[in-house]
C-alpha cells in the first residue's frame, strides 16, 4: 500500500496550494511592488520546478536529447511571452 | 434573474431558431427511439476510444459548425448587401460577427483539423491507435460540450458581442454587462483544455508509436505538419487558458486584471490574446500545408520536392509564429522600435512560406498530374493563398497598417488565407481520406461542381472587400449610407457569398448521393497513393494494421508497389492489444458543460456541485483498473479475409 501511495503527487499538490496562497497574500497585504514581485518570481520558479520534478517526472527518462529540446522550446516561448509583453506594453520603446 | 432575461426575447429570427432547435431535437429523439438506435449510438460512438471514430465525430461536428458559421456569414452579407439595410440591427450584427468568428476558428477550423489528424496520423505512422486513446475521447467531449455551451448562448442568455477577439475594456463587466462574454470565456476554456490534451496526445503518439523503421525523416509530410502543429498547441494554448481564466475572474469574481481602474491593464488582454492568437492561425494552417503536400505528391506521381526544406520551413514558421503577435495592434500606440521589430519578424515569415510554395510548384513540375477533386483544391490553394500572403506582407508594414487596420481590407486578407488555406485544405483532406474510413469515394462530378462553385463564390465574395477596405469601409460596421459608394461592390460580395453557400449545399448532397450510389472500393488504395494508410483495407478495421508494417524508406507503400519491397512480414498473426470503450469521457464532458453553464450565470451552489462531480470523475478514473482486451489471431485472420480476400 505504501508503495502505491502517490506521495510525490500529494506533496506537489500541497506545495502548489501553499504557493498559491503566498501569491494571493502578496495582493491582499499590499506589499510594496518590488518585494511583491520578488516573492512572486521566487514562487513561480519553485512552482515550475515542482511541476517538472514531482508531476512530470523529469529526469526519469534516458532520452536526454528530447528532454533538452523540450525545455529549450519551453524556455523560448516562456521568455518570449514575458519579455515580449514587457517590451510591447511597458518599456516604452 | 427573470425568465425573459434568461431566454433571448424580442427577435423573430431567434424565436424561429428556438422553434427549429426544439423541433429538430424532438425529431432526433423520436428517430433514435423509433429505429432503436440508442444502444448503437452509445456503444459505437459516444463511448468509443477508437481514433478513427473520434476523428469522424470531430469532422461531423466541424461540418455542422461550418453550417452555423456559414449561416451567420450569410446573415451578415445580407445586411451589408445594400446601403441602409434594415435586416439586422447594430446589436444583432455585433453578436453575429462575434459568433461567426469564434465558431469558424475554434469550432470549425480547429476540430476539422484535429479530426483529420485523428483519422490519419496513426494510420500514416503504422500505429494501432493514439498514445492515450481514453484521453483522446476526453479531448473530443471537452471540445464538443464547449462548442455546445457556446452555441446555446444565442437562445439562452444572449450571445457574446465584443468580437471574436473580445477586447477589453469593451468585453469587461462594465461595458458588456450581459452574460454573453461569460459564455465566451467558459466555452473557450472548456474546449481549449480539450485541445491542449490533444496536443500532448499527438506529440507522444508521433514520437513514440511509429512503426519500426519509420524514422522521423521518413514520415509523411502531413504527419510532420501535425507534429509541429501540436508543439505549437502545447505552447500557445496555456496562454489562452490563463488569459481566459483572468477574464473569467474579472467578469464573474470581480477581479481587476483587465479593467481600467485599480491597476488593471485593458491592453494586456489584447496582448495575451494575440500571444496565443497568432500561433493559433498557424495551428490551423500548418496541417493544411501538410495535407496539400501529400495530395500534390500523390496526384503528381512524384515524391515531394525538397522534403527536408519542407520540414525545416515548418519548424522556422513555428518559432517565428511566437514572435509576431504585436502586428495585430500596431495602432495601439507602441513606439517605433516595437512596431519595427514586429514588422520585420512578420515579414520574415513570408520566407519559409515562400519556400513551401516553390516546393509545391517543383513537385508539380514534370509530374503526371491527375485533376481529382482533392487535387483541384490544392491547385486552387496555391495562387489564392499567395494573394492572401502578399496582402499579409502589406499589412505587416506598421506604418501602412495605420491605413489598413480594421478595414475590410483586413477582413479580405484573413479570409484569403483562412479559406484557401484551412478550408480548402480540410475539404481536400476530407475528399482524399474519405474512402479510407467509409470504403467508397465521394462522387467526383459532384465534388468538382462543388469545387467550382466554392472557388468562384469565394473570390466573388472577398475580392471586392480589398477595394472596399482601401476606399475606407471599416470592418464590423453594420450599415453604411449610399453616399459612401460602397453599395455596388458589397452587392457583388453578397452574391459571391450565396454562390459559395450553394457550393456547400452541393458538397452536402454529395454525401447523400455517394452513400447511396458510389461504387464500393476494392483494394483500399483508390488513388494509387504513396503512404502507409493506403496499405490497409478500407474501411479500416478497428486494429488498423493486422501486422505492424516494416518501413524501409520514405513513401513506403509506393516503394512496396513499385520496387516490390514487402511492407509486412510473412508469418502468423499475433494477438492485438486494444483499449476498452468507456462512457466516462462523455459524462465528464457533460458535467463540464453544466459547470460552465452554472458559472456563466454565476449560480455558485450548482457550480460547486458540478465542480465536485468533476473531481469525482477524475478520481474514479485514477483508481480504475482497465487493461483493455486482446483480439485473438483467428478473429484477425477472419476479418482480414473478409476485407481483402486472400492477399497479404
Ligand atoms: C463561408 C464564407 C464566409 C463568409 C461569406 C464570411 C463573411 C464574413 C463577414 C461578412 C465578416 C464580418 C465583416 C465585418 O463586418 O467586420 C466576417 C468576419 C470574420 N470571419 Fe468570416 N466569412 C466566411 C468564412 C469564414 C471562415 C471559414 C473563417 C475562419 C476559418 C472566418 C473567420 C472570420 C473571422 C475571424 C471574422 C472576424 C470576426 C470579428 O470581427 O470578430 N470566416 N466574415
Ligand atoms: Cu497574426
Amino acid at each position: 500500500m505504501a508503495r502505491l501511495f502517490p506521495i510525490r503527487h500529494v506533496i506537489g499538490y500541497i506545495f502548489s496550494l501553499i504557493l498559491s496562497v503566498v501569491g494571493l497574500g502578496v495582493v491582499f497585504w499590499d506589499l510594496n511592488p518590488t518585494a511583491g514581485l520578488w516573492i512572486l518570481i521566487v514562487c513561480a520558479l519553485i512552482q515550475a520546478s515542482l511541476q517538472l520534478v514531482l508531476f512530470m517526472h523529469i529526469g526519469e527518462t534516458d532520452n536526454k536529447k528530447s528532454l533538452y529540446f523540450n525545455i529549450a522550446y519551453a524556455l523560448f516561448v516562456g521568455l518570449v511571452t514575458i519579455f515580449g509583453t514587457l517590451f510591447t506594453m511597458l518599456w516604452g520603446w | 434573474m427573470k425568465w425573459d432575461e434568461f431566454f433571448v426575447t424580442g427577435e423573430p429570427m431567434i424565436y424561429a431558431a428556438m422553434v427549429s432547435i426544439v423541433v429538430v431535437s424532438i425529431a432526433i429523439l423520436i428517430g433514435l427511439t423509433y429505429f432503436k438506435k440508442w444502444g448503437y449510438l452509445w456503444r459505437e460512438w459516444l463511448t468509443t476510444v477508437d481514433h478513427k471514430r473520434i476523428g469522424v465525430m470531430y469532422i461531423l461536428s466541424a461540418l455542422i459548425m461550418l453550417f452555423r458559421g456559414g449561416v451567420d456569414a450569410l446573415l451578415m452579407r445580407t445586411q451589408l448587401a445594400a446601403p441602409e439595410m434594415k435586416f439586422l440591427d447594430a446589436q444583432h450584427y455585433n453578436e453575429i460577427f462575434t459568433t461567426h468568428g469564434v465558431i469558424m476558428i475554434l469550432f470549425m477550423a480547429m476540430p476539422f483539423v484535429i479530426g483529420l489528424m485523428n483519422v490519419v496520423v496513426p494510420l500514416q505512422i503504422g500505429a494501432r491507435d493514439v498514445a492515450f486513446p481514453r484521453l483522446n475521447a476526453v479531448s473530443f467531449w471537452m471540445f464538443f460540450f464547449g462548442a455546445m455551451l457556446f452555441n446555446i448562448s444565442f437562445v439562452i442568455g444572449g450571445s457574446p458581442d465584443a468580437g471574436w477577439t473580445a477586447y477589453f475594456p469593451l468585453a469587461s463587466l462594465e461595458f458588456s454587462p450581459t452574460v454573453g462574454n461569460n459564455f465566451y470565456s467558459l466555452a473557450l476554456q472548456i474546449s481549449g483544455i480539450g485541445t491542449l490534451m490533444t496536443g500532448v496526445n499527438f506529440i507522444v503518439t508521433i514520437l513514440k508509436m511509429r512503426a519500426p523503421g519509420m524514422k522521423l525523416m521518413r514520415m509523411p509530410m502531413f504527419t510532420w505538419s501535425v507534429l509541429i502543429t501540436n508543439v505549437i498547441i502545447l505552447f500557445a494554448f496555456p496562454v489562452l487558458t490563463v488569459a481566459l481564466a483572468l477574464m473569467m475572474f474579472d467578469r464573474i469574481f470581480g477581479s481587476q486584471f483587465f479593467t481600467m481602474a485599480n491597476g488593471g491593464m485593458d491592453m494586456l488582454w489584447a496582448n495575451l490574446f494575440w500571444v496565443w492568437g497568432h500561433p493559433e492561425v498557424y495551428i490551423v494552417i500548418l496541417p493544411a500545408f501538410g495535407i496539400f503536400s501529400d495530395i500534390i505528391s500523390t496526384f503528381s506521381k512524384k515524391n515531394l520536392y525538397g522534403y527536408k526544406s519542407m520540414v525545416a520551413s515548418m519548424v522556422v514558421i513555428s518559432l517565428l509564429s511566437f514572435i509576431v503577435w504585436a502586428h495585430h495592434f500596431y495602432t495601439m500606440g507602441a513606439g517605433v522600435m516595437v512596431n519595427g521589430f514586429f514588422s520585420i519578424t512578420t515579414m520574415a515569415i513570408a520566407v519559409p512560406t515562400g519556400v513551401k510554395i516553390f516546393n509545391w510548384l517543383f513537385t508539380l513540375q514534370k509530374g503526371k498530374i491527375s485533376f481529382t477533386t482533392p487535387m483541384l483544391y490544392a491547385m486552387a490553394f496555391i495562387p489564392i493563398f499567395t494573394i492572401g500572403g502578399v496582402t499579409g506582407v502589406m499589412l505587416a508594414m506598421a506604418s501602412a497598417d495605420y491605413q489598413y487596420h480594421n478595414t475590410m481590407f483586413l477582413v479580405a486578407h484573413f479570409h484569403y488565407v483562412l479559406i484557401p488555406g484551412t478550408v480548402f485544405g480540410v475539404l481536400a483532406g476530407m475528399y482524399f481520406w474519405f474512402p479510407k474510413i467509409f470504403g467508397f469515394r465521394l462522387n467526383e462530378k459532384l465534388g468538382k461542381t462543388a469545387f467550382w462553385l466554392i472557388v468562384v463564390g469565394f473570390n466573388t465574395a472577398f475580392l471586392p472587400l480589398f477595394f472596399l477596405g482601401l476606399s475606407g469601409m471599416t470592418r464590423r460596421m453594420y450599415t453604411y449610407s449610399a453616399d459612401t459608394g460602397f453599395g455596388p461592390l458589397n452587392m457583388v460580395a453578397t452574391i459571391g457569398a450565396f454562390i459559395l453557400a450553394i457550393g456547400f449545399v452541393v458538397l452536402c448532397y454529395n454525401f447523400y448521393w455517394s452513400f447511396r450510389y458510389s461504387p464500393r472500393d476494392e483494394n483500399g488504395d483508390p488513388w494509387d497513393a504513396r503512404t502507409l494508410e493506403w496499405s490497409t483495407p478500407s474501411p479500416v478495421p478497428v486494429y488498423n494494421f493486422a501486422k505492424v508494417p516494416n518501413v524501409k524508406s520514405m513513401d513506403a507503400l509506393w516503394e512496396a508497389k513499385v520496387n516490390g519491397v514487402p511492407l509486412y512480414e510473412e508469418g502468423p498473426y499475433e494477438p492485438i492489444h486494444m483499449p476498452n470503450n468507456s462512457g466516462q469521457p462523455f459524462i465528464l464532458g457533460l458535467i463540464m458543460f453544466f459547470l460552465g453553464f452554472f458559472l456563466v450565470f454565476s449560480w455558485f451552489i450548482p457550480a460547486i456541485i458540478a465542480g465536485i462531480a468533476v473531481v469525482v470523475m477524475l478520481a474514479l478514473r485514477s483508481f480504475e483498473r482497465d487493461h483493455g482486451y486482446h483480439i485473438p489471431p483467428e478473429e484477425i485472420a477472419a476479418t482480414e479475409q473478409k476485407l481483402r480476400g486472400d492477399s497479404v
